[in-house]
């Protein structure tokens, strides 16, 4: 006897219940299209990790290496991510783990760029005066760069890069000294107000190492953010970043960072 | 409605993280390394003219060291853990540096203050009764022997000290700037000129320290001024003056000239947010008339009478603590004032007059090494005219 004989035959009411699935999948697909496609992407995101994590396999850091890919085309500045991030992580008002950013390029080239509240309340609609040709939204976060200044200068180590590839800080170190708030080049650190210790992204470490996906990642519903392992054989993420023409923010700076931006505007700093 | 948009800061970058207090601290170290290197000017190179000020300078020194950590506690998030720097320190920090130049420094200082007053200890232990002679008997640490022959071995160790300090000096300061120099992601700070900048400012405070301290003690302890001494640290800092401002002056003619993306945000930030405390009082006040001043005490010097020259000299001196004080003020807080995003700059800074970090607590601070050099006076003078210094003199010189 296989297993599937093993099987009782499913009862009516079970056959109701997965046809009423269905049909409201079926639903759900007719009525938002390519974004269901693109959450099922990221779902796929989790399977891997959540069937190590299912498995019972204790997270074993070696055996990932995790990268963040952000397509901007995709972004529609809703701030969802933001107000994900912010109860997740229980961000205090008026800092930001991630920050959604608005650009208004003129046809003369004046850049107009605001991020209110780091768009957590999502944008309303701006009138500059000028002839808009181009604009777009840019989610900003921790690039948990490979060279990252803010652990090389941290003086006690309190910041540090994890062997699964994230940049992290033991907030039982940190002096609050805010030397590596100063270093970071793309301003994702702050002092925290009530721990007094340095705070940043930490790509929502607890629940990654459990087989979730990042908050922000999670709560995208353009699938604008996506969240890679490129220990994992076949993650579309590694395989975007390594054949799609991506870019990273202030390359000048040397920082190797691990999140990756596909159709980034020149203007975006 | 577009003017409030045309600045734009990153969502962390609305506020001035390192305050009034990281300016204090790098202006202390100045002090600190400045006053060395005058004592150093005479245990070292034989500049028997800057006798009367080398115990001064010494103490200065020792005394300002003493406080110099006390603005990075006062600022620290969490200054209960400011020792994991030096228990655990994380070697590719600059900062981390800290507690190994400071100890190194702190240690040389103490002993070579140590060996210069050790005759004076002595003397004081067998002249005077009760507590005073136990205090200076416990300083004298069991060693009395001030014979002509351990006072030589004495006078050896302290040029060797003196010398080796001038590195550890140079080191102690030089890091300073070099912590900032060494922030890639700041445009302002980052540039491999920022410890020498720090450095050559640091001996012109420190040496207008001395000056200051100088004139003033002796004015209060009514002893006639050493012409000779003032004159030459009146020399010793128009050249450093000359210095420090030709490569402070420098870094700008250079950001200026290569017009790199640096220079879209520090033109805007000189013209407006720095436009008083830039260019108005370390250039202008700060620098151009202390040049002035200090040149006509140098090159007049047949022409005028002492006691004008050493009221110019005073007057410049006390100009040079604000520019250098300005400078600090300028790279610290003229370093935040624009965001990483390098399109928008934040709310000028103004520090409170209580709160933790503020002015009060700044000047408290400030002074401090006043009181203790006041306490040290008590005990040990401060006038570089003991015998054994002369004795040093003859034999060096």
């Amino acid at each position: 006897m296989n297993e599937y004989e093993k099987e009782e035959p499913a009862s009516r009411r079970d056959f109701l219940c997965g046809a009423a699935q269905q049909a409201a999948g079926a639903a759900i697909i007719l009525a938002f299209g390519e974004q269901l496609v693109a959450f099922s992407e990221a779902a796929a995101g989790e399977t891997a990790a959540t069937a190590e994590a299912s498995a019972g396999v204790p997270y074993d850091p070696l055996k990932h290496r995790y990268l963040y890919l952000i397509d901007v085309a995709k972004c529609i500045g809703c701030g969802a991510c933001v107000r994900a991030c912010a109860l997740e992580n229980d961000v205090p008002d008026n800092h930001f783990r991630t920050w959604v950013e608005r650009y208004m390029v003129s046809r003369t080239g004046e850049v107009t760029t605001d991020s209110p509240n780091g768009g957590k309340d999502g944008f309303e609609p701006l009138l500059t005066g000028q002839d808009i040709t181009k604009a777009f939204f840019v989610p900003k976060l921790c690039n948990h760069c490979s060279q990252s200044p803010c652990v090389q200068l941290c003086p006690v180590g309190a910041s540090y890069r994890s062997p699964d590839g994230l940049i992290l800080v033991d907030e039982k170190r940190c002096i609050g000294c805010g030397y590596c708030v100063q270093a970071c080049p793309y301003g994702s650190r702050f002092i925290h107000p009530e721990t007094h210790t340095a705070s940043k992204c930490t790509l929502c470490y607890h629940r990654i190492t459990k087989g979730m996906l990042p908050a922000c990642v999670q709560a995208c519903p353009t699938g604008a953010r996506r969240f890679g392992d490129t220990q994992r054989p076949g993650d579309e993420v590694t395989e975007i970043v390594a054949s799609s023409p991506v870019r990273i923010l202030k390359p000048e700076m040397n920082t190797e960072p691990n999140c990756y931006y596909l159709g980034l505007s020149q203007e975006v700093r | 409605m577009s003017h409030a948009l045309t600045g734009y800061l990153f969502p962390n970058d609305v506020h001035i993280l390192w305050s009034l207090m990281i300016v204090m601290y790098p202006y202390i170290t100045g002090l600190v390394a400045g006053a060395f290197i005058v004592s150093s000017l005479y245990h070292v190179f034989g500049r028997t003219e800057l006798r009367p000020v080398a115990r001064l300078s010494m103490s200065a020194s020792l005394a300002f060291l003493l406080v110099a950590t006390l603005p990075l506690l006062f600022h620290l998030g969490h200054p209960e853990r400011s020792l994991n720097i030096v228990i655990t320190p994380h070697f590719t920090s600059a900062m981390a540096a800290f507690g190994l130049i400071y100890t190194l420094y702190l240690t040389l200082l103490v002993l070579e203050i140590w060996l210069v007053y050790r005759k004076d200890i002595i003397l004081t232990a067998s002249r005077s009764r009760g507590l005073k002679r136990w205090i200076f008997a416990t300083m004298a640490l069991g060693v009395y022997d001030i014979s002509e022959e351990a006072l030589r071995v004495d006078r050896r160790v302290i040029t060797v000290l003196a010398a080796l300090g001038i590195p550890a000096a140079c080191i102690l300061h030089g890091y300073v700037g070099f912590m900032f120099g060494s922030v890639k992601a700041n445009y302002w700070w980052s540039t491999p000129l920022m410890p020498v900048i720090f450095l050559f400012s640091a001996v012109m405070s420190g040496m207008a320290m001395v000056i200051i301290l100088y004139l003033i003690l002796m004015r209060f302890a009514n002893r006639p001024i050493d012409p000779d001494c003032v004159q030459s640290l009146a020399r010793w800092l128009w050249l450093f003056v000359v210095m420090t401002v030709t490569m402070e002056m420098l870094e700008i003619v250079t950001l200026a000239y290569e017009r790199n993306e640096e220079w879209v945000v520090i033109a805007p930030l000189l013209n407006t947010k720095l436009a008083f405390s830039f260019v108005v009082v370390q250039v202008v006040f700060g620098s151009l008339i202390p040049i002035l001043l200090l040149g006509i005490v140098v090159l007049m010097q047949p022409f005028l009478t002492s006691p004008l020259r050493n009221t110019i000299t005073f007057i410049a001196s006390l100009i040079l603590l604000i520019q250098v004080f300005a400078m600090r003020w300028n790279v610290v807080i003229g370093g935040q004032i624009f965001s990483k995003s390098l399109s928008g700059f934040r709310e000028s800074y103004h520090p409170q007059l209580l709160e933790k970090e503020g002015i009060l607590s700044a000047v408290l601070i400030f002074i401090v090494p006043f009181v203790f050099l006041a306490l040290f006076n008590k005990f040990l003078p401060l006038y570089g005219d003991a015998p054994e210094t002369k004795a040093a003199t003859t034999e060096e010189g």
